[in-house]
């Protein structure tokens, strides 16, 4: 049985080697050497110090802060983007492609950019937030303006993944559906929604891992006061500026492994997604 | 044909339409038109002449060098990079490939901040490469091949990922063919397998380059803010907002935006163009 095991499949095509040998000698020393020196680092500290690093009071309340901002905003993000989606799918109205286009631009523009600019508006003297301001509710620097950059950054991530499967998604079904008696909200409840749930679960979880990770766009707008809006990436900076390096590593190997968590769940979530629509 | 009573069941009530419209259109506005908006209009905020200042300024230009500098590295790496993965991977079937391909993935589920630490790890101070590499006088953190080291990394996965499902698809059966009929490689690679994709290829460095030139956290962790040495665009943005000089820190803003507008407009043509290509 082994005899007959290749490592690659007989081809007429030339130029195997030299491109998976330049692959994987590119991929090991730009990204697989440094990562793993990410655990060598931590591999300096023992065990009870790892663990008082990466459970002490201001770490908790940062992982508090970004988790639930991040949970927050890709709650937000699937509402609203499956919404905005719906629109741009089914509906026709005056300048649909541009809003269509619009919903890039988180992917476009420079984090930097996107947090002065929402600064700006939501803070106390800003566009939106002098509105806010008389009602005694401050956004910017504190988890509400965080919230709203989860928000801002995410949403492409719900909509580009909800689209293309709404939009293959087959007028009979629904026509069937309604001839057999279901009103327009049983159908979209019991035929459309089960049908997009894989995507709109697709979408989630990239929203929520972004958000996880995201750094430009938020630390302008949080205030990033420690235990009160200081999220996790802020806090590996704060530390490696103390030339904590073991600390700020720590934390960083526990934001990577949820990281990796979330693209394995992602993956998952997208063969689930792709399954269904091969059945259906 | 469908009876009226089945059209009404399979759209909804025109106010529902109306309603969604108004509610989707109303949160696009505010969540991401706004912002882009705002940047534009407090760089003019103190008029044009203000904003002109505020780039026309050694700091920003010098910014603006090196932003331009590090994306003319990373972009071209990351390029040989992506038709080499996309070659081995989309052309001959080998053990791991599925394995291989979450691996360039990879850097697309890691915190900027995390990409920038790994190479402060690597090479600072206190690592054994660090203390060799200060000892012969070769900087790489807090200098220029730093910033590239780490722009190379956040921009890693994007023009493979946007080249791989497009070769799988295409198959090899035209490059075999041409193999077959007595083309080099090489011959095969120029003539036969890059016209195909290089709507893709353009695709990718588009993005790869939009991000390269924008990219904030890996850079800032890596960078040590030397004014008019180590600051990217981002970073004098950020460096400039802090210093509350905002209309500054807004005029140099919005040459981002303007690379963002375009980029995305740029990206629209391409999708235009295949989608037309393909029918």
């Amino acid at each position: 049985m082994y005899k007959n095991f290749r490592f690659v499949k007989p081809s007429v095509l030339p130029g195997f080697k030299l491109a998976l040998g330049f692959t994987l000698a590119y991929l090991l020393i730009i990204v697989l050497i440094p990562l793993s020196g990410l655990f060598f680092k931590t591999a300096t500290l023992t065990w009870p110090q790892f663990w008082e690093t990466i459970t002490s009071d201001r770490v908790m309340h940062a992982y508090y802060i970004s988790f639930g901002t991040s949970f927050l905003a890709a709650v937000i993000n699937v509402i609203f983007g499956l919404l905005v989606t719906w629109m741009l799918v089914r509906y026709d109205f005056p300048l649909k492609k541009f809003f269509d286009a619009m919903v890039d631009l988180p992917f476009a523009l420079p984090t930097a950019v996107a947090g002065i600019a929402l600064t700006a508006l939501y803070a106390p003297n800003g566009w939106i937030g002098k509105y806010f301001e008389p009602l005694g509710i401050k956004i910017a620097f504190t988890p509400l303006g965080i919230l709203i950059a989860l928000v801002f950054i995410g949403l492409p991530f719900v909509v580009r993944t909800v689209q293309p499967v709404l939009e293959d998604m087959e007028k009979e079904l629904e026509e069937a559906a309604a001839s057999l008696g279901a009103n327009r909200w049983q159908t979209f409840t019991r035929i459309i929604l089960p049908h997009i749930l894989p995507a709109l679960m697709t979408g989630f979880a990239m929203s929520f891992a972004r958000a996880l990770g995201e750094y430009g766009s938020v630390i302008f707008i949080a205030g990033n006061m420690p235990g009160v809006s200081e999220i996790v990436p802020l806090l590996i900076v704060v530390k490696l500026e103390q030339y904590d390096y073991a600390g700020a590593t720590a934390i960083a190997v526990v934001m990577l492994i949820v990281s990796f968590i979330m693209l394995f769940a992602i993956n998952m979530l997208q063969k689930w997604s792709q399954t269904r629509i091969s059945r259906g | 044909m469908a009876s009226d009573k089945v059209n009404k069941s399979t759209s909804e009530p025109l106010m529902v339409q109306i309603t969604i419209t108004f509610l989707g259109v109303a949160f696009l506005f505010l969540i991401i038109g706004m912002p882009l908006v705002a940047v534009f209009v407090e760089a003019f905020s103190k008029g044009f002449k203000a904003y002109i200042e505020g780039i026309n300024e050694e700091y920003a230009i010098s910014a603006i060098k090196l932003t331009l500098l590090v994306a003319a590295i990373s972009v071209p790496l990351n390029l040989v990079f992506g038709i080499a993965a996309s070659w081995a991977i989309a052309k001959f079937d080998f053990v791991g490939k599925r394995l291989l391909i979450t691996f360039i993935d990879l850097p697309f589920s890691v915190s900027p901040v995390i990409s920038g630490l790994i190479y402060v790890l690597l090479f600072g101070v206190h690592s054994a490469l660090g203390e060799w590499l200060i000892d012969n006088d070769i900087q790489i953190i807090f200098a220029v091949p730093g910033i590239v080291l780490a722009t190379v990394f956040v921009t890693f996965p994007f023009i493979a990922r946007e080249l791989i499902p497009l070769m799988e698809e295409q198959g090899v059966e035209e490059e075999e063919a041409a193999i077959l009929l007595g083309a080099s490689g090489w011959q095969t690679f120029w003539q036969v397998t890059l016209p195909n994709i290089k709507w893709g290829l353009l695709y990718g460095v588009l993005l790869c380059n939009a991000r390269a030139m924008g990219e904030f956290g890996a850079v800032s962790v890596v960078s040590g803010h030397i004014k008019g040495e180590t600051n990217t665009i981002p970073l004098h943005v950020e460096i400039l907002y802090n210093e509350y000089n905002f209309v500054a820190a807004f005029a140099v803003a919005s040459i981002l935006s303007l690379l963002a507008l375009i980029t995305l407009m740029l990206k629209r043509a391409i999708e235009k163009h295949t989608s037309a290509e393909r029918g």
